[in-house]
Protein backbone atom coordinates (compact mmCIF):
# COMPACT_ATOMS: atom_id res chain seq x y z
CA UNK A 1 0.00 0.00 0.00
CA UNK A 2 2.04 3.08 -1.01
CA UNK A 3 -0.73 5.60 -0.23
CA UNK A 4 -1.46 7.04 2.90
CA UNK A 5 -4.81 5.45 4.41
CA UNK A 6 -5.32 7.37 7.43
CA UNK A 7 -5.85 10.84 5.57
CA UNK A 8 -9.08 9.70 3.37
CA UNK A 9 -11.47 12.79 3.66
CA UNK A 10 -10.15 14.81 1.36
CA UNK A 11 -12.32 17.86 0.85
CA UNK A 12 -14.38 17.86 -2.11
CA UNK A 13 -15.30 21.57 -2.42
CA UNK A 14 -16.66 21.53 -5.54
CA UNK A 15 -19.49 19.23 -5.12
CA UNK A 16 -21.48 21.66 -3.29
CA UNK A 17 -23.35 24.15 -5.55
CA UNK A 18 -22.76 27.26 -5.23
CA UNK A 19 -25.69 29.76 -3.53
CA UNK A 20 -28.01 32.35 -4.79
CA UNK A 21 -27.53 35.65 -3.42
CA UNK A 22 -30.61 35.81 -1.53
CA UNK A 23 -29.12 32.57 0.58
CA UNK A 24 -26.07 34.08 0.88
CA UNK A 25 -27.89 37.31 2.24
CA UNK A 26 -29.88 34.95 4.76
CA UNK A 27 -27.17 33.28 5.33
CA UNK A 28 -25.24 36.48 6.88
CA UNK A 29 -27.97 37.53 8.53
CA UNK A 30 -28.67 34.56 10.48
CA UNK A 31 -24.63 34.82 11.03
CA UNK A 32 -25.06 38.25 12.50
CA UNK A 33 -27.80 37.20 14.62
CA UNK A 34 -26.09 34.24 16.40
CA UNK A 35 -22.65 36.54 16.87
CA UNK A 36 -24.85 39.56 18.58
CA UNK A 37 -26.86 37.06 20.95
CA UNK A 38 -23.19 35.62 21.94
CA UNK A 39 -21.92 39.04 22.49
CA UNK A 40 -24.90 40.00 24.82
CA UNK A 41 -24.97 37.02 26.75
CA UNK A 42 -21.38 37.73 26.96
CA UNK A 43 -22.21 41.46 28.22
CA UNK A 44 -24.94 39.75 30.40
CA UNK A 45 -27.20 42.78 30.19
CA UNK A 46 -29.36 43.82 26.51
CA UNK A 47 -28.91 47.20 26.27
CA UNK A 48 -28.68 49.09 22.86
CA UNK A 49 -24.24 49.76 23.38
CA UNK A 50 -24.51 46.24 23.09
CA UNK A 51 -26.62 45.47 20.38
CA UNK A 52 -24.65 48.47 18.34
CA UNK A 53 -21.11 47.12 19.68
CA UNK A 54 -21.97 43.62 19.08
CA UNK A 55 -22.95 44.40 15.73
CA UNK A 56 -19.85 46.08 14.91
CA UNK A 57 -18.54 43.28 15.93
CA UNK A 58 -20.04 40.61 13.93
CA UNK A 59 -19.70 42.81 10.74
CA UNK A 60 -15.66 42.32 11.34
CA UNK A 61 -15.77 39.01 12.12
CA UNK A 62 -17.70 37.94 9.15
CA UNK A 63 -15.34 40.44 6.75
CA UNK A 64 -12.10 38.87 8.10
CA UNK A 65 -13.51 35.40 8.70
CA UNK A 66 -16.19 34.52 5.89
CA UNK A 67 -18.24 31.56 6.68
CA UNK A 68 -18.51 28.39 4.15
CA UNK A 69 -21.72 28.32 2.20
CA UNK A 70 -24.09 26.17 4.58
CA UNK A 71 -27.86 25.07 2.76
CA UNK A 72 -30.37 25.44 4.87
CA UNK A 73 -33.38 24.89 2.92
CA UNK A 74 -35.63 24.09 5.01
CA UNK A 75 -37.31 26.40 8.26
CA UNK A 76 -37.54 25.48 12.04
CA UNK A 77 -40.71 23.34 13.05
CA UNK A 78 -41.40 24.19 16.65
CA UNK A 79 -42.68 21.10 17.84
CA UNK A 80 -40.49 18.67 15.69
CA UNK A 81 -37.70 20.36 17.69
CA UNK A 82 -39.36 20.41 21.00
CA UNK A 83 -39.61 16.64 20.30
CA UNK A 84 -36.29 16.56 18.95
CA UNK A 85 -35.10 18.39 22.41
CA UNK A 86 -36.77 16.26 24.70
CA UNK A 87 -35.59 13.11 23.42
CA UNK A 88 -31.84 14.61 23.33
CA UNK A 89 -31.66 15.67 26.86
CA UNK A 90 -33.21 12.17 27.46
CA UNK A 91 -30.52 10.24 25.96
CA UNK A 92 -27.88 12.41 27.16
CA UNK A 93 -28.75 11.02 30.60
CA UNK A 94 -28.67 7.73 29.83
CA UNK A 95 -25.74 7.67 27.70
CA UNK A 96 -23.58 9.32 31.34
CA UNK A 97 -25.26 7.08 33.19
CA UNK A 98 -24.21 4.03 30.54
CA UNK A 99 -21.13 5.07 30.45
CA UNK A 100 -20.56 5.50 34.13
CA UNK A 101 -22.48 1.92 34.74
CA UNK A 102 -19.70 0.69 32.47
CA UNK A 103 -16.97 2.48 34.07
CA UNK A 104 -17.67 1.06 37.50
CA UNK A 105 -18.42 -2.71 36.56
CA UNK A 106 -15.68 -4.74 37.41
CA UNK A 107 -14.50 -8.06 35.25
CA UNK A 108 -16.34 -6.35 32.17
CA UNK A 109 -14.72 -5.19 29.20
CA UNK A 110 -16.72 -3.89 26.98
CA UNK A 111 -17.05 -4.76 23.11
CA UNK A 112 -17.88 -2.37 20.63
CA UNK A 113 -18.04 -1.71 16.30
CA UNK A 114 -17.08 0.56 13.96
CA UNK A 115 -20.72 1.31 11.48
CA UNK A 116 -20.82 3.02 8.49
CA UNK A 117 -24.15 4.39 8.30
CA UNK A 118 -25.02 6.33 5.12
CA UNK A 119 -27.90 9.59 5.60
CA UNK A 120 -31.02 10.38 3.35
CA UNK A 121 -30.25 13.77 3.31
CA UNK A 122 -26.62 14.53 2.22
CA UNK A 123 -26.11 18.45 3.37
CA UNK A 124 -23.26 19.68 5.29
CA UNK A 125 -25.92 21.01 7.72
CA UNK A 126 -27.72 17.47 8.05
CA UNK A 127 -24.18 15.73 8.14
CA UNK A 128 -22.60 18.09 11.02
CA UNK A 129 -25.82 18.42 13.35
CA UNK A 130 -26.52 14.34 13.34
CA UNK A 131 -22.53 14.13 13.58
CA UNK A 132 -22.94 16.09 16.85
CA UNK A 133 -25.65 14.94 18.10
CA UNK A 134 -24.74 11.18 17.67
CA UNK A 135 -21.87 12.03 19.64
CA UNK A 136 -23.95 12.94 23.00
CA UNK A 137 -26.54 10.05 22.74
CA UNK A 138 -25.98 6.19 24.31
CA UNK A 139 -23.49 4.28 22.79
CA UNK A 140 -21.90 6.35 19.97
CA UNK A 141 -18.94 8.90 18.95
CA UNK A 142 -18.52 10.33 15.52
CA UNK A 143 -15.68 8.85 13.82
CA UNK A 144 -15.30 10.08 10.33
CA UNK A 145 -17.71 11.79 8.19
CA UNK A 146 -17.44 11.05 4.37
CA UNK A 147 -19.08 14.71 2.87
CA UNK A 148 -18.93 12.87 -0.59
CA UNK A 149 -21.55 9.71 0.09
CA UNK A 150 -22.89 11.65 2.86
CA UNK A 151 -21.41 8.44 5.05
CA UNK A 152 -20.88 8.55 9.12
CA UNK A 153 -18.57 6.41 10.65
CA UNK A 154 -19.56 5.59 13.93
CA UNK A 155 -17.99 4.05 16.99
CA UNK A 156 -20.43 2.20 18.43
CA UNK A 157 -19.60 1.27 22.71
CA UNK A 158 -20.83 -1.90 24.19
CA UNK A 159 -22.19 -3.93 21.66
CA UNK A 160 -21.98 -7.84 21.32
CA UNK A 161 -23.81 -9.34 18.03
CA UNK A 162 -24.17 -8.54 14.60
CA UNK A 163 -28.09 -7.98 15.60
CA UNK A 164 -27.60 -5.20 17.88
CA UNK A 165 -25.39 -3.67 15.56
CA UNK A 166 -28.26 -3.38 13.14
CA UNK A 167 -30.66 -2.29 16.05
CA UNK A 168 -28.29 0.79 16.39
CA UNK A 169 -28.11 1.37 12.65
CA UNK A 170 -31.76 1.92 12.64
CA UNK A 171 -31.64 4.12 15.90
CA UNK A 172 -28.67 6.26 13.81
CA UNK A 173 -31.38 7.00 11.19
CA UNK A 174 -34.13 7.69 13.31
CA UNK A 175 -32.15 10.62 15.36
CA UNK A 176 -31.53 11.62 11.58
CA UNK A 177 -35.22 11.93 10.76
CA UNK A 178 -36.22 13.68 14.19
CA UNK A 179 -33.15 16.52 13.35
CA UNK A 180 -35.16 16.83 9.89
CA UNK A 181 -38.45 16.96 10.75
CA UNK A 182 -37.29 19.73 13.11
CA UNK A 183 -35.28 21.72 10.67
CA UNK A 184 -35.95 20.15 6.93
CA UNK A 185 -37.34 21.43 4.13
CA UNK A 186 -40.17 19.63 2.17
CA UNK A 187 -38.18 17.72 -0.11
CA UNK A 188 -35.65 16.59 2.44
CA UNK A 189 -38.92 15.45 4.64
CA UNK A 190 -40.28 13.51 2.06
CA UNK A 191 -36.81 11.74 0.98
CA UNK A 192 -36.26 10.61 4.71
CA UNK A 193 -40.00 9.82 5.15
CA UNK A 194 -40.20 7.18 2.10
CA UNK A 195 -36.31 5.98 2.93
CA UNK A 196 -37.73 4.54 6.63
CA UNK A 197 -35.58 1.04 6.34
CA UNK A 198 -31.80 1.82 6.25
CA UNK A 199 -30.18 0.44 2.88
CA UNK A 200 -28.29 -2.18 3.21
CA UNK A 201 -24.95 -2.06 5.50
CA UNK A 202 -22.44 -2.30 2.62
CA UNK A 203 -24.43 -0.67 -0.37
CA UNK A 204 -21.68 2.03 -1.24
CA UNK A 205 -19.06 -0.52 -1.14
CA UNK A 206 -20.81 -2.92 -3.14
CA UNK A 207 -19.45 -1.49 -6.48
CA UNK A 208 -15.56 -1.88 -5.06
CA UNK B 1 -39.20 27.08 54.30
CA UNK B 2 -37.98 30.41 52.12
CA UNK B 3 -37.76 29.89 48.10
CA UNK B 4 -33.58 30.83 49.17
CA UNK B 5 -33.18 27.58 50.80
CA UNK B 6 -35.67 25.52 48.54
CA UNK B 7 -33.24 26.93 45.50
CA UNK B 8 -30.05 26.27 47.33
CA UNK B 9 -30.87 23.01 48.10
CA UNK B 10 -31.47 22.56 44.96
CA UNK B 11 -28.36 23.88 43.91
CA UNK B 12 -26.69 21.47 45.84
CA UNK B 13 -27.99 19.00 44.60
CA UNK B 14 -27.02 19.89 41.30
CA UNK B 15 -23.69 20.70 42.01
CA UNK B 16 -22.96 16.84 43.53
CA UNK B 17 -24.77 15.16 40.63
CA UNK B 18 -22.68 16.81 38.20
CA UNK B 19 -19.72 16.40 40.53
CA UNK B 20 -20.41 12.46 40.74
CA UNK B 21 -20.80 12.60 36.40
CA UNK B 22 -17.44 13.81 36.13
CA UNK B 23 -15.88 11.63 38.60
CA UNK B 24 -17.43 8.62 36.67
CA UNK B 25 -15.97 9.97 33.52
CA UNK B 26 -12.61 10.24 35.43
CA UNK B 27 -12.98 6.43 36.17
CA UNK B 28 -13.98 5.69 32.69
CA UNK B 29 -10.62 7.47 31.25
CA UNK B 30 -9.02 5.34 33.66
CA UNK B 31 -10.53 2.01 33.30
CA UNK B 32 -11.68 1.78 29.21
CA UNK B 33 -9.77 -0.57 27.34
CA UNK B 34 -8.93 1.84 24.20
CA UNK B 35 -8.37 5.47 22.99
CA UNK B 36 -12.14 5.08 21.12
CA UNK B 37 -14.37 4.18 24.36
CA UNK B 38 -12.33 6.45 26.33
CA UNK B 39 -13.37 9.14 24.23
CA UNK B 40 -17.44 8.01 24.60
CA UNK B 41 -16.25 8.85 28.70
CA UNK B 42 -15.04 12.26 27.37
CA UNK B 43 -17.84 12.89 25.27
CA UNK B 44 -20.78 12.36 27.52
CA UNK B 45 -20.93 12.43 31.29
CA UNK B 46 -18.28 14.77 31.06
CA UNK B 47 -20.75 17.07 29.23
CA UNK B 48 -23.80 16.07 31.17
CA UNK B 49 -21.33 16.75 34.42
CA UNK B 50 -20.55 20.17 33.27
CA UNK B 51 -24.09 20.95 32.47
CA UNK B 52 -25.31 19.98 35.69
CA UNK B 53 -22.40 22.15 37.67
CA UNK B 54 -24.00 25.06 35.61
CA UNK B 55 -27.62 24.58 36.88
CA UNK B 56 -26.09 24.30 40.12
CA UNK B 57 -24.20 27.36 39.68
CA UNK B 58 -26.89 29.35 38.34
CA UNK B 59 -29.32 28.36 41.21
CA UNK B 60 -26.44 29.85 43.29
CA UNK B 61 -26.32 32.92 41.80
CA UNK B 62 -29.51 33.83 41.01
CA UNK B 63 -28.28 36.92 38.82
CA UNK B 64 -28.85 37.68 35.06
CA UNK B 65 -25.44 38.51 34.04
CA UNK B 66 -23.64 35.26 35.27
CA UNK B 67 -26.15 33.40 34.33
CA UNK B 68 -26.33 34.19 30.79
CA UNK B 69 -22.22 33.33 30.54
CA UNK B 70 -23.26 29.86 32.24
CA UNK B 71 -26.08 29.35 29.22
CA UNK B 72 -22.53 30.30 26.90
CA UNK B 73 -20.45 28.09 28.47
CA UNK B 74 -23.27 25.16 28.17
CA UNK B 75 -23.94 26.16 24.55
CA UNK B 76 -20.27 25.84 23.83
CA UNK B 77 -19.29 22.93 25.65
CA UNK B 78 -22.12 21.24 23.96
CA UNK B 79 -21.07 22.57 20.43
CA UNK B 80 -17.60 21.89 20.58
CA UNK B 81 -17.66 17.98 22.77
CA UNK B 82 -18.34 15.87 20.02
CA UNK B 83 -15.96 17.94 17.43
CA UNK B 84 -13.20 17.17 20.43
CA UNK B 85 -13.98 13.46 20.47
CA UNK B 86 -14.03 13.10 16.28
CA UNK B 87 -10.44 14.86 16.37
CA UNK B 88 -8.96 12.66 18.81
CA UNK B 89 -10.54 9.29 17.44
CA UNK B 90 -9.62 10.33 13.79
CA UNK B 91 -5.96 11.20 14.41
CA UNK B 92 -5.41 7.50 16.65
CA UNK B 93 -7.24 5.49 13.80
CA UNK B 94 -6.04 3.04 12.44
CA UNK B 95 -2.40 3.45 13.88
CA UNK B 96 -2.79 4.14 17.55
CA UNK B 97 -3.87 1.67 20.47
CA UNK B 98 -6.91 0.53 19.10
CA UNK B 99 -8.05 -2.95 20.34
CA UNK B 100 -9.31 -3.93 17.36
CA UNK B 101 -9.59 -7.76 18.95
CA UNK B 102 -12.91 -6.10 21.11
CA UNK B 103 -14.54 -4.53 17.38
CA UNK B 104 -17.92 -6.69 16.55
CA UNK B 105 -17.53 -5.11 13.21
CA UNK B 106 -15.16 -2.34 11.33
CA UNK B 107 -16.81 -0.39 8.51
CA UNK B 108 -14.19 2.27 8.38
CA UNK B 109 -11.49 -0.24 7.60
CA UNK B 110 -13.24 -1.43 4.77
CA UNK B 111 -13.49 2.14 3.66
CA UNK B 112 -9.87 3.15 3.65
CA UNK B 113 -8.87 -0.38 2.28
CA UNK B 114 -11.17 1.11 -0.51
CA UNK B 115 -9.64 4.54 -1.09
CA UNK B 116 -6.22 3.67 -0.93
CA UNK B 117 -7.23 1.11 -3.85
CA UNK B 118 -8.88 3.71 -5.51
CA UNK B 119 -5.55 6.11 -5.62
CA UNK B 120 -3.54 3.34 -6.16
CA UNK B 121 -5.15 2.66 -9.72
CA UNK B 122 -5.58 6.35 -10.67
CA UNK B 123 -2.00 6.96 -9.92
CA UNK B 124 0.47 7.29 -12.63
CA UNK B 125 2.30 4.47 -13.17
Amino acid sequence: MSSDPTTPAEPNEPLRPALSRTARRRNQVIAVTALVTVWVLLWGTLSWANIISGLVVAAVLLAVFPLPPVTFAGRIHPLPMLRFWLRFLRDLVVASAQVAWLALRVGHTPQSAIIAVRLRVNTDLNLTLTAEALSLVPGSLILEADRRTGTLYIHVINVASRDEVEQFRRGVLELESRIVEAIGSPDELRRVRDNAQPPPPDMEGASA
Amino acid sequence: MSLDVVLDVAASIFLIAGALLSLAAGVALVRFPDLLTRMHAAAKPQVLGLLLVLVGCALRLRTGVDITTLVLVGAFSLATAPVAAHMVGRAAYPTEDIRTDLLVTDELADHLDRIADERESSAPA
